[in-house]
């Protein structure tokens, strides 16, 4: 049986029934690991005997009758920027090679608690720092829709992961797109929820007011599931916000009729691959014939979305990665002769190019004479982002646009560092606003899936989960299994 | 020529919460080392600061009791350097806000009242300790690092360059330490680094309007260090000038064993700290209801207490000031008061005696072995005739040896004056029957032959007889 190929919620019933056993199920994916992981390269690490002793905990649960939470005995990855006690947490970095953490993250503990599976920990961009996976230190994960392709990135590991069976549900970390642009590239459905939904306690920091986790899943059902575990407040993380969390599977309702969706017309200009247009088009126009009404809106300062960005990650990051020294944990050069010299040496040899890229971007901004300049002046555009959100979403109850202006693209690192920057334009505005967006699959091109993204307000994921879920439920583009094609 | 000197202080002063600013670990002194961690204060990855309430409330009181505006909108930066003992190598304080602006502090030196502002306080987090192998971080083979203080909470309170001398810089830091002491926010322990100093020092020509360059100079851990620091460095700037040089800005290090400054780094070398503001922690806004309840929970502040002491206790200006130099030193006084009404007879014995023997013992008040109640008794039992002060010096000793009650000593060693006027007359009248011409020399008015006579009595009686009802008796015995 291929139990792989199923959905958190499908196997859910099939474990509460006692068709199957989590065991099995786990076992199932680790045999599909066994067969794929060669040529997809999902992983970074993973944990197959404690997994399988956590199945046979569920197993016992499920036959003395209890009750298991949706996730409990099924089995998910998570990014390896996701802090792990006592399994390994790389960040795909040389840094942090041979780190084993000392606590769990928040939404370690969330999930544990509802006795779920954790099969390992998934490849990204090195601390998160790209959009194709090929900053990682452990090697380029590979798109299973064409295993020449990149997966997109930087939760590259756990969208590809998903797309090629290797996990039922996945987590993710997206600060400019990292979920959704992958999720995306995949045809998978990813979520970045509000900002401060869900705790980023253990969540290796990259750019603070940016970072958020969130699933990706083979369908909306289940990122709402996911969703449901992992949201709510933590007094580890003053940013996550005292709010209740709604039950997100009740917003899956499938009807759009009389939502209006705004159409931000400076995403669907230049730049934007005009087969990746069209199959948005279509399902605009397939919105619009479920009932929703369609309006065109203005964010008029999208063009300045990109570079503000790079400035405040960069900023934030240059800081956040200071604390890998050598000193505490993680790589250290043991040739120095005295403690300042073993860092700059560690931090040489520790990080990669385009981690350093970052950091030297980041502490230029900040530095004296430069600051109002750089920073300041970005948060200040920041703001007028923000604003033209608000202003948008006084003409409509959600948004609707491009994930990614392209689809999948080959592997061979050799694009510009800039042109592939420029590429997260449609991303990067929610996270410099805090807002929720989900990618969701909106059809093919070349046979390569294209996604959608669908911008909500703030704290306002049920709309959008809702509108991704009609949407969903009308096509079958999330049954459609990556063929494992190319090379 | 002739020079006048601008002293300015940065001084750190450790919050005495339970737990740390940012996490939940506790702040105590002293435990293995790295015992009192967390992923928090390790800067393990992926860790987030959690602000300690406490922090806040203690910034508030001090702010307060040093006269600042306590502002509003609070909110922490960044400020990004690399060195072991930060974990995170970027230090969570306060940049452009601080949490207090706009104080004072009136010192008195000389007898001269002179206030002196405080620019600033803002709160911050402490960083963990280094023991090197050599004698600095470049130059060891090895060091080790204790992150038990990463995160321990500190304020640090700016002041304005007003101060004009070593000793006014001294008295600044003394009324600092107290009310910081008085206000309870703070132990203030400067040997184990709870309270620290940085001296900002510039000399001009007198009567100049501009202040010269200036040399930050630290590692002051005790008032002696800061006043001899500032006096070498003093000297030092005014030398450079005349011999035609100029002083450049940098930071210099006091070295105590050799009672000179050196140089560290130049303003080149200088960090830029890249301060920006800490995206892992909201801001923090201050109502008035917060600021209302700290201040009407403020303890009696120094300034205050010494008025009291002067006005219910009768004590004179100095006495007064120097008794509510330190709280401990003050709530010794009152606790010694409530067992006598000769206050002053306290507060001689405590800026006396005991100062004395806590300057040689090398100890504070808090040490000290004898109980406020005890002192006081002692000076009831001076007041009563039953001890002469020679004999209190005695006993005094007596009680910081064995710790025994002044009554239980007196009896012990016999020392009860005699106060029996029979017992007195007795021994007069006998002394006079054997000194005749003492009496007839004291009659032609030669004042000496009462102290002959008082001084046979006191032998007769082996110093126990009390002096002036001797003194008395032979006056009115002699008429």
């Amino acid at each position: 049986m291929d139990l792989y190929k199923s959905t958190a919620h499908e196997l859910h019933e099939k474990l509460v029934k006692k068709e199957i056993s989590s065991v099995e199920l786990t076992n199932n994916v680790y045999d599909r690991i066994a067969e794929v992981e060669k040529d997809v390269k999902a992983y970074v690490t993973l944990d197959k005997e404690n997994a399988l002793a956590q199945a046979a905990k569920v197993d016992k649960m499920i036959a003395a009758g209890e009750a298991i939470a949706p996730l409990a005995g099924i089995p998910g990855a998570i990014k390896d920027n996701i802090s792990t006690k006592g399994l390994r947490t790389t960040c795909s970095s040389k840094m942090l090679e041979n780190l084993n953490p000392i606590y769990d993250a928040h939404v370690i503990e969330k999930l544990r608690a509802d006795e779920t599976i954790f099969l390992g920990k998934t490849n990204l961009d090195e601390f998160a720092m790209g959009s194709t996976t090929e900053t990682s230190y452990f090697g380029t994960s590979h798109n299973p829709w064409n295993l020449d392709l990149v997966p997109g990135g930087s939760s590259g590991g756990s969208a590809a992961a998903i797309a090629a069976g290797e996990a039922i549900w996945s987590l993710g970390s997206d600060t400019g797109g990292s979920i959704r642009q992958p999720a995306s590239f995949t045809g998978c459905v990813g979520i970045k929820p509000t900002y401060g939904r869900v705790s980023r306690y253990g969540c290796v920091a990259f750019a603070s007011s940016l970072d958020q986790i969130g699933p990706i899943t083979k369908d909306v059902t289940d990122a709402a599931t996911v969703l449901n575990t992992i949201c709510g407040v933590d007094a580890h993380d003053s940013t996550s916000l005292p709010v209740e969390v709604p039950d997100f599977t009740k917003a899956l309702k499938q009807d759009v009729k009389g939502l209006k969706i705004g159409l931000p017309k400076e995403y669907f200009g230049k730049g934007l691959d005009p087969k990746v247009d069209a199959i948005l088009k279509k399902a605009i126009a397939d919105y619009e014939a479920m009932g929703a009404e369609i309006v065109e809106v203005s964010l008029p300062h999208t063009e300045y979305a990109v570079i503000t960005y790079y400035i405040i990650a960069p900023a934030e990051a240059s800081a956040n990665l200071a604390r890998f020294d050598g000193v505490r944990y993680g790589y250290r050069n043991m040739k120095a002769t005295s403690a300042p010299e073993m860092t700059t040496a560690s931090r040489t040899e520790g990080f990669g190019s385009e981690v350093k890229r970052r950091i030297m971007l980041g502490t230029y901004v900040l530095s004296s004479g430069y600051y109002d300049a750089y920073y300041l002046k970005a948060m200040q555009v920041r703001t007028l982002i923000r604003k033209d959100f608000e202003e948008a979403f006084k003409q409509c109850d959600l948004l609707l646009t491009p994930t990614s202006p392209v689809v999948a693209y080959p592997i061979d690192g050799k694009m510009d560092p800039l042109a592939i920057y420029m590429l997260d334009v449609c991303t990067i505005p929610v996270n410099l606003a805090g807002l929720p967006g989900i990618s969701v699959p909106a059809g093919f091109a070349d046979g390569l899936p294209v996604g959608m993204q669908l911008i909500g307000k703030l704290l306002d994921e049920e709309t959008i989960l809702r509108a991704a879920y009609t949407f969903e439920q009308a096509h079958d583009y999330h049954k459609v299994m990556a063929p494992l094609g190319g090379k | 020529m002739k020079y006048a000197t601008v002293i300015g202080l940065e001084v750190h002063s450790e919050l005495k919460t339970k737990s740390k600013a940012f996490c939940s670990c506790s702040t105590e002194f002293g435990g293995e080392p790295n015992t009192h961690v967390c992923p928090v204060c390790l800067g393990m990855p992926g860790a987030l600061p959690v602000l300690n309430k406490q922090v806040v409330e203690f910034a508030i009181r001090a702010g307060l009791a040093l006269d600042c505006e306590i502002k509003k909108f609070n909110k922490f930066d960044r400020k990004n350097y690399f060195y072991p003992d930060l974990s995170k190598n970027y230090q969570i304080s306060q940049f452009d806000k601080p949490i207090c602006e706009h104080g004072h502090i009136d010192i008195e030196v000389d007898g001269q009242t002179k206030r002196v502002g405080i620019t600033r306080i803002h709160m911050e987090e402490d960083a963990g300790k280094l023991v090197h192998s050599g004698a600095t971080i470049k130059t060891s083979e090895s060091s080790a690092v204790d992150y038990n203080r990463a995160g321990v909470p500190l304020i640090e309170i700016v002041s304005e360059p007003d101060m004009r001398s070593a000793a006014e810089a001294r008295a600044y830091m003394e009324k600092l330490k107290a009310i910081l002491e008085y206000t309870d926010v703070s132990d203030c322990k400067m040997q184990e680094g709870s309270l620290r100093c940085d001296a900002n020092i510039s000399v001009m020509p007198e009567g100049a309007t501009e202040f010269g360059t200036r040399a930050e100079i630290k590692n002051l851990n005790s008032f002696r260090a800061l006043e001899r620091a500032i006096e070498y460095e003093i000297q030092r700037q005014i030398q450079l000038v005349e011999d035609g040089g100029t002083v450049v800005q940098e930071t210099r290090t006091w070295d105590d064993g050799k009672g000179m400054t050196l140089s560290m780094r130049s303003k080149e070398e200088a960090h830029d700290y890249r301060y920006f503001p800490e995206p892992d922690l909201v801001p923090v806004v201050i109502d008035d209801a917060w600021i209302a309840r700290v201040k009407s929970e403020l303890p009696e502040l120094p300034a205050a207490r010494k008025a009291r002491l002067m006005q219910e206790k009768g004590l004179v200006d100095y006495d007064a000031e120097n008794i509510v130099s330190t709280k401990a030193m003050a709530e010794y006084f009152d606790e010694a008061a409530k067992h006598t009404e000769d206050s002053k007879g306290i507060a001689n014995w405590l800026l006396g005696d005991v100062s004395a023997y806590l300057n040689s013992e090398n100890i504070t008040i808090e040490k000290f072995p004898i109980t406020p109640a005890n002192l006081g008794e002692m000076v009831n039992l001076i007041n009563k005739g039953v001890l002469s002060s020679k004999l209190a010096k005695k006993v005094f000793a007596e009680m910081l040896k064995t710790g025994k009650t002044p009554q239980a000593l007196v009896k012990e060693l016999g020392l009860e004056q005699i106060s029996d006027e029979g017992a007195i007359v007795k021994i007069v009248e006998e002394t006079l029957a054997e000194n005749p011409q003492s009496i007839a020399d004291y009659k032609a008015g030669k004042d000496r032959a009462l102290g002959f006579l008082v001084g046979q009595i006191m032998k007769k009686s082996r110093g126990k007889a009390n002096p002036e009802m001797v003194n008395n008796l032979l006056k009115e015995r002699m008429q």
